[in-house]
């Protein structure tokens, strides 16, 4: 699978040949799902990479947008010329329900865990809260019956996870590569399965697998093999406690579009926000020279495990004010021009957001996620997306620089890593 | 020595083969051919509680301890037991929380990993406590998803039959 993968990406660049690859960054997430320890080992084996120097990277959901940066640091501090970062994932080995067990093991195994914990019901515990501080509390802030006031918020927020859910779906029609490319609309998806309330199987990404490669260089090689390189202009990584319990209730980091004064009484980041994300999308804007993330950013690629975490990962990494996911929905921004969602999108276009389908369309084998991130994110940046998908739906007119975001569950690590076009 | 086992192009088909016979051909989109085997795989773990074992030695008596940095100046209350502040890093001591809380956040689990299937549909919720910084993740029984809401009144119960799991405890509405 990652040979498919490697095979492909070392096509598209014939004067690189695999002499030139100085190393390799190996990511895959769980043991238990491979049930081979160093399985990084034989990938470095199969691709004919020994004895080069390679080392396995891990970090929960995030694992393949943390590989990414590896291989960017691997090249920026002089210690290789060329490197390789693969991933991948073999997540059909064992049923779902034994899949969801061994992921919740990533949870807290004293405290977590053992109450039934497993990600769909902390990702549900934590839009419900979201819900609470941004719909119970803005939209339907004057209604009086607590309860309905409350039943009101939920069936809004379930309604406008679910355009984001077709969204990304119907964005996949155009993406080979997406395992789960459907055209469903917003009733099919909120009458899929209830998984964990308020979030239904269609607002879920699905375990699958697959693997995914990237080869990065430094400014001289990268001009040698391709006349349209990309340039990795901006890292970042933020984290945060692994128990929801002990999120802290304190203050937003600000990005520098935002005022102190905007987020007086917001309690952050809570059960209702990603910290870790807020922390990474800093850091990498603050490396790349963004400041109007909204404006600056033609794409973004993000993760999506969820519908819900798609929305509060637009308020983390600024694309709205906190508070204004919903709405930035319902406005139609994260939608793409010339596509049928079925419902009126009037803003579509002014801030794509996963034009590929995202993780819930394409799949999440974790620890190719964020490698097939970057993938989608570097074939936009040249322009050949109808090249690769032999179908020219998805590819944006022009694009410039592009986000791509991973993230480890329920926030406790995310990266943001910054591409730009490195050609004129 | 049997037959060739069949092949298949459906994933969902190998996984049914495998239940009825124990192997399997999946021949996948590019022609492809991997045979598949099951494997069990079962194991006790011997787990420790460590610096947490007093919170779970607690519930036993009936107590829900969290814990409170010892520095002066912070004494920052936990509602799940950290053994160092986090707001400062100065070790913290055992105290008693309240029994009775609200509502933080809720969840009604129609699903599960495998282990709790059988159990479903739960509810957790995230319990805020008067006077505590932080929260506590907990089972909440004896009412349905439609009755549950953010701020509703719960109290605490104890097994009387320990199992020294977070289990041990659990929460319902306060009537």
């Amino acid at each position: 699978m990652v040979r498919k993968a490697y095979d492909y990406a070392l096509k598209g660049v014939p004067n690189l040949t695999p002499d030139r690859i100085d190393g390799s960054r190996i990511s895959y997430f769980s043991d238990h799902f491979a049930r081979q320890l160093k399985a990084a080992s034989m990938v470095q084996d199969y691709l004919g990479l020994n004895p080069k120097g390679s080392v396995r990277i891990e970090w929960g959901g995030a694992t393949g947008g943390e590989c990414v940066q590896a291989a960017y640091e691997a090249i920026a501090s002089g210690r290789m010329d060329v490197c390789l970062a693969a991933g991948f994932e073999t997540m059909s080995r064992v049923p779902t329900w034994k899949g969801n067990e061994f992921i919740a093991l990533a949870s807290d195994t004293n405290f977590d865990f053992p109450l039934g914990g497993f990600y769909t019901g902390y990702y549900a515990l934590m839009v419900m809260r979201h819900i609470y501080e941004y719909l119970r509390l803005g939209k339907f802030a004057n209604v009086t019956d607590e309860r309905e006031a409350q039943r009101l918020a939920i069936a809004e927020g379930s309604r406008i996870m679910s355009l984001v859910s077709v969204k990304n779906h119907r964005n996949a029609l155009h993406n080979p590569y997406a395992q789960y490319p459907k055209r469903l609309t917003v009733e099919d998806v909120l009458k899929s399965e209830m998984i964990s309330y308020p979030l239904t199987r269609e607002q879920i990404c699905t375990m699958s697998d697959g693997a995914a490669c990237v080869i990065l260089c430094d400014e001289a090689r990268a001009k040698e093999f391709t006349d349209k390189p990309v340039q990795v202009t901006g890292v970042g990584c933020g984290t945060d406690t692994m128990r929801l319990s002990d999120r802290p209730f304190g203050r937003v980091p600000l990005l520098p579009h935002e005022k102190a004064k905007e987020y007086e009484n917001l309690p952050y980041p809570g059960v209702h926000s990603f910290r870790a994300g807020r922390t990474a999308g800093i850091e990498a804007y603050r490396m790349a020279g963004i400041t109007k993330p909204n404006q600056e950013l033609s794409f973004i690629e993000l993760h999506d495990a969820y519908a819900s975490s798609e929305i509060q990962t637009y308020e983390d990494l600024g694309l709205c004010r906190y508070g204004e996911g919903y709405e930035f929905v319902e406005r139609g921004d994260p939608f793409l021009k010339g596509i049928d969602y079925g419902f009126p999108v009037p803003r579509a276009g002014a801030t794509p957001v996963n034009p590929s389908g995202g993780l819930i369309a394409c799949g999440h084998p974790v620890g190719a996620t964020g490698l097939m991130q970057a993938v989608f994110a570097f074939w936009q940046l040249q322009g050949t997306i109808p090249k690769h998908f032999g179908d020219p739906t998805l590819q944006l007119a022009n694009p410039r620089r592009g986000a791509i975001h991973s993230h480890a569950g329920t926030g406790s690590a995310v990266t943001v890593s910054i591409l730009e076009r490195g050609f004129r | 020595m049997s037959a060739r086992p069949r092949s298949y192009t459906k994933f969902r088909e190998v996984q049914s083969e495998l239940e009825r016979s124990g192997a399997a051909i999946f021949r996948d989109a590019d022609g492809v051919e991997s045979l598949i085997i099951r494997n069990p795989y079962a194991i006790n773990y011997v787990h420790s509680y460590a610096e947490d074992s007093p919170f779970f030695l607690g519930l036993a008596e009936g107590r829900l301890r969290g814990s409170k940095c010892r520095k002066p100046k912070c004494g920052f209350v936990y509602g799940t037991p950290r053994s160092h502040c986090m707001v400062c890093g100065a070790p913290t001591e055992w105290v008693d929380l309240p029994t009775k809380g609200r509502v933080h956040s809720w969840t009604t689990c129609h699903f599960a990993g495998e282990v709790f299937l059988k159990e479903t549909p739960y509810n957790l919720a995230l319990v805020e406590f008067e006077g505590v910084g932080s929260l506590l993740l907990v089972r909440l029984r004896d009412c349905v998803e439609s009755e549950l809401y953010v701020g509703m009144p719960i109290e605490a119960r104890f097994d009387p039959n320990p199992k020294y799991a977070i289990t041990d405890v659990w929460f319902v509405p306060s009537r």
